[in-house]
C-alpha cells in the first residue's frame, strides 16, 4: 500500500516537475545571513496582499459596485451577512498592514542597499508596486461609497481640473461623465478589483523571478564595495560558502514574522471592526467634513499648508517629481558601500523624510488649518473669561459665539485653531486694532465690517480686551500718555471712536 | 523523420540564400500582418470606448429648475438642490446636486456651486457671520462668493440662472473645476 503511494506520489512530481519546481524556486540557495529578521518585510507584504485578495473576493459575491446600492450593500455586509463586518475589517486592516509592511520593506531595501548593482529592476518594479498599493488604498477608499468616497472624489478631480489644456478632459475621463455619479463608482470598481490587482500580480511575478535569478540582496558588510566588475563573481563565492537552501534553513523568521503579521490583522479586525461607511455618499448633506484614509492624510495636510501662488505648480509635478528620484534611486547610487553605517546621506535621509511624513501625518489627524464647523454650537467659552465682566464685555462673547469667531479662534482651550488664540489677544493689540481687525480683516481673517453692527463691534472688542493673563496689563497706544491709552482701552471709547 | 525534417531547415536555408524569401518565412511575415490587422480591428473598438469619456464638450450642462421664486426670500441665502441632467438609472443618492441661492432682490440671484474652489468639498453658508467655510482646508468666502481667507484660488463658482413663470432656474449638470467653472 505504502509502495503504491509512493509510487502515484513520484509518478505525480514526475509528471508536474513539482520538485524541480520547488528546487528553483523555494529551495533555492540564499546568503545564509540573509536569513534574518531584517529580510522578513518582503514576505510580510506578499502574505497581506493575498489576504486582500481572498477577503476580496468574499466582500465582491455581496458588494454592489453602484453609486444606488453600494451603500446599503456595505451596510449589509456589515449588519446581516454572516461575519460580513469581519471580512470587511480584515480587507480594511488588511490593507493598512499592507501599506505599513510595504513601506518597512521600501526602507530596509534602501538602508541595505539592496537597490545596487545588479539589483535595479527589482528596486524599479517594487516602486511600481508600491504605486499600485497605493492606488488600491485610494481606490479602495472609493469603493467604501460614503460621504468621505464623494468628497473624495471632488478633491481628486479638483486636482486634475488644474492641469492646463488637458484638465477638463482628464476630470471626465477620471469620472466617467460631467460629474460624479452613476459610472463613476464603476470605473474604480474596475481599477480596484481588476486593473490594478492585475498588475500587481504580473509585477510580483517579475519582482518574485528577479529574486531568484538576481539573487536575495547579502546582508551589507560595511567595507564590502559593489563593483560591477567583481560583484556577481563574489555573490556567486559567497552563496557557495555560506549558502544555505531558503527552504527550510532561512524561512523560519518569515515565518514567525508573517504568522504575527496575520494574527495582527485579525487581532485588529476583531477589535477595532470594520471602517465606516461613515454617511450616504448624497451630496446634498453638506454637513461632512471629509477625510481620507491614514495613509493619506500627508497629502492633506499639504494641501493645507502650502503657499495658495505656488499650489497648482506643486500639485500637478511634486509627484512626478518624487516618481523619477524614487525610479532614479538604483542609478544616483549604482555601486560602493551598501552598508548603512557607511551611508550616512541614505539614513539622514530616511530620518527625514519620515519626519516630514510623521509631522504632516500628526497634522492631518486633528487639521488646525480648518474652522470648527460646529464650535460656535458646540463648545463653550470657559466660565472664568465671563466672571466678573460688565454686560457690554458678556455681550460680546456672546457676539463672539453667535458669529463664528470661535469657530476659527480658540479661547481657554474651547474653538478652532484656524486663526491664533485670543487667550492674550489684548496684550498683543489695542482698542483701536482690535476694531480695525475685526471690521477689515487682514492676512487669513475675513473682513467683519458688514456684517456686524457697530454695537456687535463694540461688545466684541470689549470682551477681547478682558483677554489677557491676570499679570499682564492689555496693549496700549504708545504714542499717547498713559492715562489717555487706559482710556483707549476702555471699550466704551472704543465704541465712540467707531461711531 | 527528424532527418527529413533537417533535410527540409538545409534546402530551406539553401532556397533563402538563392531566392531571399521561403514558404517558411513568408507565412511568418503573413502571420504577423495578420495579428497587426487583428490586433487593430480588436483595439479600435476598446480604445474607444474607454476613451470615449476623454473628452469636454457635449451637451452636459442644461436648464433646470430650482423651484419657485417664492422658496427664495429676499436678502437670504438658501440650499436648493437640482436633478442632475446627466443621469444614469443607478446614480442613487448622487442623481442630486446642491448648490447656494442667494437671492438679492426681485429677480437678481447668485447661484454657486457647493464646491470649494480649492479642492471642491463642500462649502457651508453661515447666516451669522454672513460667511461660507469650507471644512477641508480653510477656505472662505463672503456672501457675494468673493474670496475672503484660506487657500482658495478664486471666487466661488457661479451658475447661470434665469428667472421665467415664477420659476428659478440653473444651468448645471457638471463639476464645476478650475479648468470648467460652472
Amino acid at each position: 500500500m505504502i509502495e503504491r503511494l509512493r509510487k502515484l506520489a513520484l509518478w505525480i512530481d514526475d509528471r508536474l516537475d513539482i520538485s524541480k519546481l520547488f528546487a528553483a524556486t523555494a529551495g533555492h540557495t540564499v546568503p545564509r545571513r540573509s536569513g534574518s529578521w531584517f529580510y522578513v518585510f518582503g514576505s510580510g507584504t506578499l502574505l497581506c496582499f493575498m489576504v486582500q485578495i481572498v477577503t476580496g473576493i468574499c466582500l465582491a459575491l455581496v458588494y454592489v459596485p453602484s453609486t444606488g446600492q453600494a451603500y446599503t450593500s456595505l451596510e449589509y455586509l456589515n449588519y446581516q451577512q454572516q461575519f460580513g463586518w469581519f471580512l470587511r475589517a480584515m480587507h480594511n486592516w488588511g490593507s493598512n498592514f499592507m501599506v505599513a509592511i510595504m513601506l518597512l520593506h521600501l526602507t530596509q531595501v534602501f538602508l541595505f542597499g539592496a537597490f545596487k548593482y545588479p539589483r535595479e529592476m527589482t528596486w524599479i518594479s517594487g516602486v511600481i508596486l508600491l504605486l499600485c498599493t497605493l492606488g488600491m488604498a485610494f481606490t479602495g477608499q472609493i469603493l467604501r461609497f460614503d460621504q468621505d468616497a464623494y468628497w473624495g472624489l471632488g478633491i481628486g478631480a479638483a486636482m486634475a481640473g488644474r492641469v492646463p489644456y488637458m484638465g477638463p478632459a482628464i476630470v471626465h475621463m477620471m469620472l466617467g461623465g460631467p460629474i460624479i455619479a452613476g459610472e463613476t463608482l464603476s470605473r474604480f470598481f474596475t481599477l480596484h478589483v481588476f486593473v490594478i490587482p492585475g498588475t500587481i500580480l504580473a509585477i510580483v511575478s517579475l519582482h518574485l523571478r528577479l529574486v531568484l535569478s538576481k539573487g536575495i540582496n547579502e546582508y551589507p558588510v560595511p567595507g564590502n564595495v559593489v563593483k560591477k566588475e567583481t560583484y556577481v563573481e563574489e555573490y556567486e563565492a559567497e552563496l557557495k560558502r555560506d549558502g544555505v537552501p531558503f527552504f527550510p534553513k532561512a524561512i523560519s523568521k518569515d515565518l514567525i514574522f508573517s504568522a504575527f503579521v496575520l494574527m495582527g490583522i485579525v487581532a485588529c479586525a476583531a477589535y477595532f471592526g470594520p471602517e465606516g461607511p461613515h454617511g450616504v455618499a448624497d451630496p446634498t448633506l453638506i454637513n461632512s467634513v471629509p477625510k481620507p484614509d491614514f495613509f493619506f492624510l500627508w497629502i492633506y495636510a499639504v494641501l493645507s499648508l502650502l503657499p495658495d501662488y505656488m499650489e497648482t505648480v506643486l500639485i500637478l509635478t511634486v509627484p512626478f517629481v518624487v516618481l523619477g528620484i524614487l525610479f532614479a534611486v538604483p542609478f544616483i547610487s549604482n555601486t560602493g558601500e551598501k552598508s548603512p553605517r557607511r551611508r550616512p546621506m541614505a539614513v539622514l535621509s530616511v530620518l527625514l523624510i519620515l519626519a516630514v511624513l510623521g509631522v504632516f501625518n500628526y497634522l492631518g489627524t486633528f487639521a488646525p488649518w480648518s474652522p470648527k464647523m460646529n464650535a460656535w454650537t458646540g463648545v463653550e467659552i470657559p466660565a472664568t473669561y465671563l466672571d466678573h465682566r460688565s454686560p457690554l464685555e458678556r455681550q460680546g462673547a456672546l457676539v463672539f459665539h453667535s458669529k463664528q469667531c470661535i469657530n476659527c479662534h480658540s479661547v481657554g482651550g474651547a474653538g478652532g485653531l484656524r486663526g491664533p488664540s485670543l487667550d492674550s489677544v489684548a496684550t498683543r493689540l489695542t482698542g483701536d486694532q482690535l476694531v480695525r481687525q475685526v471690521v477689515q480683516g487682514s492676512g487669513n481673517m475675513p473682513a467683519y465690517g458688514k456684517n456686524l453692527s457697530p454695537a456687535e463691534v463694540a461688545g466684541l472688542v470689549a470682551f477681547m480686551r478682558t483677554l489677557h493673563s491676570p499679570t499682564e496689563s492689555p496693549a496700549r497706544d504708545t504714542t499717547q500718555p498713559e492715562q489717555a491709552a487706559i482710556e483707549n482701552s476702555n471699550p466704551k471709547a472704543a465704541n465712540q471712536t467707531r461711531q | 523523420m527528424a532527418i527529413r525534417e533537417l533535410d527540409t531547415l538545409h534546402r530551406d536555408e539553401a532556397v533563402a540564400k538563392t531566392r531571399g524569401t521561403t514558404r517558411r518565412s513568408f507565412l511568418l511575415k503573413l502571420g504577423f500582418l495578420l495579428n497587426g490587422i487583428a490586433a487593430v480591428s480588436v483595439s479600435v473598438p476598446v480604445l474607444g470606448y474607454v476613451l470615449s469619456s476623454f473628452r469636454t464638450n457635449g451637451p452636459f450642462k442644461s436648464w433646470i429648475p430650482l423651484g419657485p421664486l417664492t422658496d427664495f426670500p429676499e436678502k437670504q441665502t438658501r440650499l436648493a438642490k437640482y436633478q442632475n441632467p446627466f443621469t444614469r438609472p443607478w446614480d442613487g443618492p448622487t442623481a442630486d446636486i446642491p448648490c447656494w441661492v442667494r437671492r438679492m432682490e426681485g429677480d437678481k440671484f447668485q447661484i454657486f456651486a457647493i464646491n470649494c474652489t480649492h479642492l471642491g468639498c463642500p462649502v457651508r453658508w453661515f447666516q451669522e457671520s454672513h460667511l461660507f467655510m469650507c471644512p477641508c482646508h480653510g477656505g472662505a468666502f463672503y456672501e457675494d462668493g468673493s474670496h475672503a481667507s484660506g487657500p482658495p484660488p478664486r471666487e466661488l463658482y457661479e451658475y447661470q440662472y434665469k428667472v421665467e413663470n415664477g420659476q428659478l432656474w440653473v444651468f448645471g449638470g457638471q463639476l464645476p473645476t478650475l479648468g470648467q467653472p460652472a
